[in-house]
């Protein structure tokens, strides 16, 4: 494993590669979800990844953080390897914040209880250094006056911004996001999108599976395109999102923007993601 | 199964419907009553059937001879007051320290449940099967007997207090595994990932957050199993205990047959109500908040 590594490091050239995701694979039973994936993110960096539903996108990224088990290859974070059955994967995912399409709040805490236990717990922060921590996480979403709301008393887009804040009050070095706004409503959308606005801005690296294009097309470093468990097409997003290579990407783009004009069975089965 | 079901449906509601309309449009006035008219008379029907019943019941009964044995007030009165310290306080003792024990014993089981390893998950299913589908009652003879004898030389401590709590924790800890389990499963998996992409361990995510959500949960059904425990303390009866151990129901049979009289059983059953009663009225006010606070 440790010359894996180092040849993995001998390889990239330009700035330490936060994310690197070698020849991935991932099946459900006989369903292959990822057929190969091989993706880099840089420190600092923000790469959006998009594509039609089941096209393995949400599995990938729940790969880098291993909430789901790879059935081939290598993930690499910050150097270390996490597929790596030695590996001490709580300790990786604290370096780790991720964002769930459902929030996934503890609704038995409030919003201050919410940023304060998974520092007390895990990172073994005294009670009062995790109040300032939390204090200034929801600070930094424009919730501070929530302080002492239980989730249920907020809106999708506020807890939403509570769950980013949640993640932030770890440190993390890199940030997760699964289409963290596909569960709220539209009008709803926009606090969240400049809360990852702004922490993109700040330098953090982050990989985000959306459907917003403008996002993606104004915060994005470079925008990944899956379909049918492969990356069909990787870039910039002015090219990928605005001159597309692929006919697949092309018809993926037509659809989203025009969702009218799809045929009739066009449109695959939605795979359940909050049930999974 | 379910195609006969609907199909049988559907047939009833025809028929109502064509004899509804059949009734409005041709004969509209045949039966010379309205549908509301019909409802009041059915409805009167029936009261007039339970005053009947009742009435038969007061008449026919020799009350007499049922308050003779049932409710002689100076029989009752001797009863107190070592029918609360002795016999409600032992009944109270039983129920929780069967209850705690049942708990814990749950909490092991259910987790060994939904454990990824087979044979902690095969064992808490045996265990689950086995003591739901036996009487409490002969795992009650079972402690007694059987325990000393498998493992000679050990007095379960405790004395009695030791075997109720072992007899009802056993019994009560299959039910209470089940419960705990359906209420660790029904925390949405979306908290355990949250937790874990937090760098919770298994084990504390599940202490911290699953845990108290789950816990949440249980409260209604688990109230109801320590009514339930309340009243299967009274299989102390066969244990053979001192006077020093008697419960209500023990209490009141013991009082019973000195006095041959059934007063003592009455008393005896009130002391029950007295306590299952508030507690089952807890469990309504739970559920119906727990039903209101579903998100």
């Amino acid at each position: 494993m440790t010359t894996n590594t180092e040849t993995a490091n001998t390889e990239t050239t330009a700035g330490a590669p936060e994310i690197r995701v070698r020849d991935l694979h991932k099946s459900f039973g006989d369903n292959e979800v990822l057929r190969g994936i091989d993706l880099e993110i840089r420190q600092g960096e923000v790469v959006c990844v998009i594509g039609p539903s089941g096209s393995g996108k949400s599995t990938l990224l729940r790969c880098v953080n291993l909430l789901e088990e790879p059935t081939q290859g290598q993930v690499f974070v910050g150097g270390t390897e996490i597929t790596d059955p030695d590996v001490d994967i709580d300790a990786v995912r604290r370096r780790i914040g991720m964002v769930f399409q459902q929030f996934n709040l503890f609704p038995h805490l409030t919003v201050t209880e919410n940023l304060t236990l998974p520092q007390r717990r895990v990172l073994k922060r005294d009670k009062a250094e995790a109040a300032r921590v939390a204090a200034e996480n929801l600070q930094r979403v424009g919730l501070a006056e929530k302080a002492t709301a239980y989730p249920s008393s907020l809106s999708g887009g506020q807890q939403q911004r509570v769950a980013i804040a949640r993640a932030l009050a770890m440190g993390p070095e890199v940030m997760l996001f699964d289409e963290p706004t596909s569960a709220l409503d539209p009008e709803l959308v926009g606090d969240v999108l400049a809360v990852m606005r702004m922490l993109a801005n700040d330098g953090m690296t982050m990989m985000v599976v959306t459907h917003e294009m403008t996002f993606a097309r104004e915060v994005a470093d470079r925008v990944v395109f899956m379909d049918g468990g492969v990356i069909v097409e990787e870039g910039a997003p002015a090219q990928v999102i605005g001159a597309p290579r692929h006919e697949r990407t092309r018809h993926f783009l037509s659809r989203l923007l025009d969702p009218a004009t799809a045929e009739v069975g066009e449109t695959p089965e939605r795979m359940d993601k909050a049930g999974r | 199964m379910s195609e006969t079901k609907t199909g049988k449906k559907g047939k009833t509601g025809e028929t109502e419907t064509t004899e509804a309309t059949a009734g409005a449009q041709l004969q509209p006035r045949r039966r010379g009553l309205t549908r509301r008219q019909k409802r009041a008379a059915s409805r009167g029907l029936q009261y007039v059937v339970f005053v009947a019943a009742v009435a038969a019941l007061a008449v026919t009964a020799d009350w007499g001879g049922l308050r003779n044995q049932f409710a002689q007030s100076d029989l009752a009165g001797q009863m107190f007051p070592d029918i609360i310290t002795l016999a409600l306080k032992n009944t109270v003792l039983y129920t929780v320290s069967g209850f705690v024990f049942g708990l814990v014993l749950g909490m092991v089981v259910a987790l060994m449940r939904l454990s990824s390893v087979g044979p902690y998950r095969w064992a808490a299913g045996i265990y689950i099967e086995v003591f739901r589908g036996l009487p409490a009652l002969l795992i009650f003879i079972f402690v007694a007997v059987a325990v000393p004898l498998a493992f000679p030389g050990t007095e379960i401590p405790g004395g009695t207090y030791g075997k109720v709590a072992l007899g009802l924790g056993l019994v009560s800890a299959a039910y209470m595994a089940e419960t705990i389990r359906a209420g660790i499963q029904a925390v949405p998996k979306g908290q355990m990932e949250a937790a874990r992409s937090l760098g919770f361990s298994h084990a504390r995510a599940m202490v911290s957050i699953i845990m108290p959500q789950a816990f949440r949960i249980v409260i209604p059904p688990m109230t109801n199993q320590l009514v339930l425990l309340f009243k299967d303390s009274s299989l102390v009866l066969f244990l053979g205990v001192t006077l020093e151990e008697r419960e209500l129901a023990k209490f009141g049979r013991d009082l019973a047959s000195q006095t041959a009289n059934s007063t003592p059983i009455l008393v005896a059953g009130l002391c029950y109500l007295l306590v299952t009663v508030p507690l089952g009225f807890v469990v309504r006010r739970l559920e119906a908040k727990a039903g209101e606070a579903t998100r």
